[in-house]
């Protein structure tokens, strides 16, 4: 029997006041899928992926994550919260607690995880971010790359069955921004359903599924990685990718 | 060798100070003929102060007496007066007798604060827990009477610095829980609630706190026949509750409007319900950042209790100038100096123990966080 999509939008509209930010999104994410979305800044590549875990909310069409409908039900919210992990470009590590206390208020608070059973899985995760010798410290004595892949770590704890990433190495420093596209790498070798707004075109290479290009609020194209890099159809595809490569 | 294996540098011990006492004088005092001079013309000033309030204070003073006929020189202080009426001022008028269960609840209270200054691990913070819940009821029970067999004493006969202090701590302690509550009120998405919160503290901010107090006091049992019955002092305790907790809601807000939009969207991403979020994530960090405005309005409200003056209580401040007007003391302008003096030192312990404390936990937030 084949599955439905695990994210699934149809006709999706947004806007901010008068500003039309989301138009007409259509989108089918299945189970396992990794998909890397890009586009110029301004585009709507944040609205759409904060979309999925309504931390904004559409206003026209509709919006299925793992067969429930987002609307203003607050049990549905509460439900797709905690199987939608998301990583932020600033970090927002959680300053007043240690790495471990980070890890662990989330799966005790809302998961209801027992603190020592919390605390297990703290440590597992934080492993395979490789930074478990820096679980006593608090995130304003870590490095950037350090605060990221603790904020990767926080995210998987809660067991997400998808996770969204919105540009989480642009904030970095050239040599930190590996360390975190190597645990997403792994991350998407595992088969987690991944939705990654990121201008690195190697990692899109690496593991994307495919590429969608955002501009303007609609998804103008959408293609296999190394079609979309190496031959782009529209203009403002082209366009996009040479101010990039420029860089 | 391999790069590796090359051996780092040991630390090694800073650098003594070599310029001495004499130095340090140069660096900090001398540095320039201006500085030179602006540290002499300091220094003489400094000197000719504190060698007349020595002399005034100590030197020349007259420590005992029965009445002003002690204090016939009016270039010393004249701490006969306090010295004569000093368990007026600490205890009011507080049955004698009864002097003991105040006693109790100042030792009590010192204990407690004390646990707050020092820590032995993890058993000082239970105790200041449990502390924290059973001193107002401890000292409600001792202070008021009227169970376990303790004889009742109205809330009228407290006075002096007992009355300060009891007022000073049920407004701050009362307004730091209220003011939380109309801050998230305030802030909050429910545009009901947003706006009683809102109108709710501009009333108590904009009107003068005078007015306030002699409204509940004077005006209450007119408007509501019922309130008459409810105790003055209790009315007075809301009327101090009521405009200090919007002055706290203000500062909390700020404290609330610090914490970045990230913190919120990390908490609702992970799924915690607002009450969650609120508690765990924005207001443990929103009220560290509002330590230093909070304790400037503890402050505030330590000195304004003097307002209950004005409706027939003789705070500290009260108990002072009525004693000021007793026949035994009454006359010579120099014991109304000593008199101020005594209530000014009072209260500047009481206010400079709260900033440095204040001070103490900004630091260690700061450390904690950074
Ligand atoms: N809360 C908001 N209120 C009003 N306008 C907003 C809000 N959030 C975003 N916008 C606007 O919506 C548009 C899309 O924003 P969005 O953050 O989704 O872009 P983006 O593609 O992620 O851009 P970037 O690459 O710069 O992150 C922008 O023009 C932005 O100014
Ligand atoms: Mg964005």
């Amino acid at each position: 029997m084949a599955e439905g999509p695990i994210i699934s939008f149809d006709k999706v509209n947004k806007w901010f006041g008068d500003f039309h930010v989301l138009r007409d999104i259509d989108l089918n994410v299945t189970k396992g899928e990794r998909i890397v979305i890009c586009g110029p800044s301004g585009s709507g590549k944040s609205t759409l992926i904060r979309c999925i875990n309504r931390l904004e909310a559409h206003q026209r069409g509709s919006i299925i994550v793992d067969g429930i409908e987002l609307n203003d039900d607050l049990k549905n919210i509460d439900s797709i919260r905690s199987e939608v992990g998301m990583v932020f470009q600033s970090f927002n590590l959680f300053p007043h607690m240690t790495v471990k206390d980070n890890l662990v208020i989330g799966q005790h608070l809302v998961r209801r995880v027992p603190k020592r059973d919390a605390e297990d899985i703290a440590i597992t995760y934080l492993k395979r971010v490789k930074i478990l010798d820096q679980i006593d410290k608090y995130p304003g004595q870590l490095s950037g790359g350090q605060q990221q892949r603790v904020a990767i770590a926080r995210s998987l704890c809660m067991k997400p069955k998808i996770m969204l990433f919105d540009e989480v190495t642009s904030a970095l420093d050239p040599e930190m921004v590996k360390e975190v596209l190597d645990v997403m790498i792994d991350l998407a070798k595992e088969g987690m359903t991944m939705l990654v707004v990121t201008h690195e075109m190697g990692f899109a290479r690496e593991v994307a599924d495919r590429v969608m290009f955002m501009d303007e609020g609609q998804i103008i194209e959408e293609n296999k990685p190394d079609n979309f890099f190496d031959r782009p159809q529209s203009d403002r595809a082209k366009l996009f990718l040479s101010q990039i490569l420029h860089q | 060798m391999e790069p590796s294996n090359i051996p780092f540098k040991q630390p090694q011990p800073a650098p003594h100070q070599t310029t001495g006492i004499l130095g340090w004088i140069k660096i900090n005092f001398f540095s320039s003929w201006f500085n030179s001079l602006i540290t002499i013309v300091l220094a003489y000033t400094i000197f000719v102060l504190a060698d007349f309030f020595i002399q005034w204070a100590f030197i020349n003073a007259v420590w005992f007496g029965e009445s002003a006929k002690a204090c016939p020189n009016s270039n010393g202080a004249c701490w006969a007066f306090v010295t004569d009426r000093w368990p007026l001022f600490v205890y009011g008028l507080y049955p004698k007798e009864l002097y003991w269960r105040v006693n109790i609840v100042y030792v009590l209270a010192a204990i407690t604060i004390i646990s707050f200054l020092y820590s032995y691990g993890r058993w000082t913070r239970y105790f200041r827990i449990t502390m924290v819940i059973f001193f107002p009821l401890l000292a409600y029970i001792f202070l008021l009477g009227d169970s376990f067999d303790l004889e009742y004493v109205a809330p009228e006969n407290f006075g002096g610095l007992l009355l300060t202090l009891v007022i000073a701590s049920i407004s701050i302690l009362g307004s730091i829980p209220l003011g939380i509550i109309l801050a998230l009120g305030r802030t909050s998405e429910l545009t009901v609630i947003s706006k009683v919160c809102t109108y709710f503290i501009e009333f108590w901010r904009g009107v003068p706190h005078i007015v306030v107090i002699v409204m509940f006091v004077a005006l209450l049992p007119i408007f509501i026949p019922d309130g008459s019955k409810i105790d003055v002092v209790v009315r007075a305790f809301i009327a101090f509750a009521a405009f200090n907790s919007a002055y706290m809601a203000e500062v909390f807000r700020g404290g609330l409007q610090s914490i970045p939009i990230g913190q919120f969207e990390a908490s609702r991403a992970i799924g915690m319900s607002y009450w969650k979020m609120m508690g765990y994530i924005i207001l443990p960090q929103a009220i560290r950042n509002s330590i230093p405005a909070m304790m400037n309005t503890c402050i505030g409200i330590f000195k304004e209790t003097t307002i209950v003056m004005l409706i027939g209580f003789s705070d500290l401040l009260g108990i002072i100038q009525i004693s000021l007007e007793s026949s035994d003391w009454v006359g010579p302008p120099h014991i109304f100096s000593s008199a101020y003096t005594f209530a000014a030192i009072c209260y500047f312990i009481f206010t400079y123990g709260m900033s440095k404390y204040s001070s103490r936990l900004e630091n260690r937030s700061n450390i904690e966080q950074y």
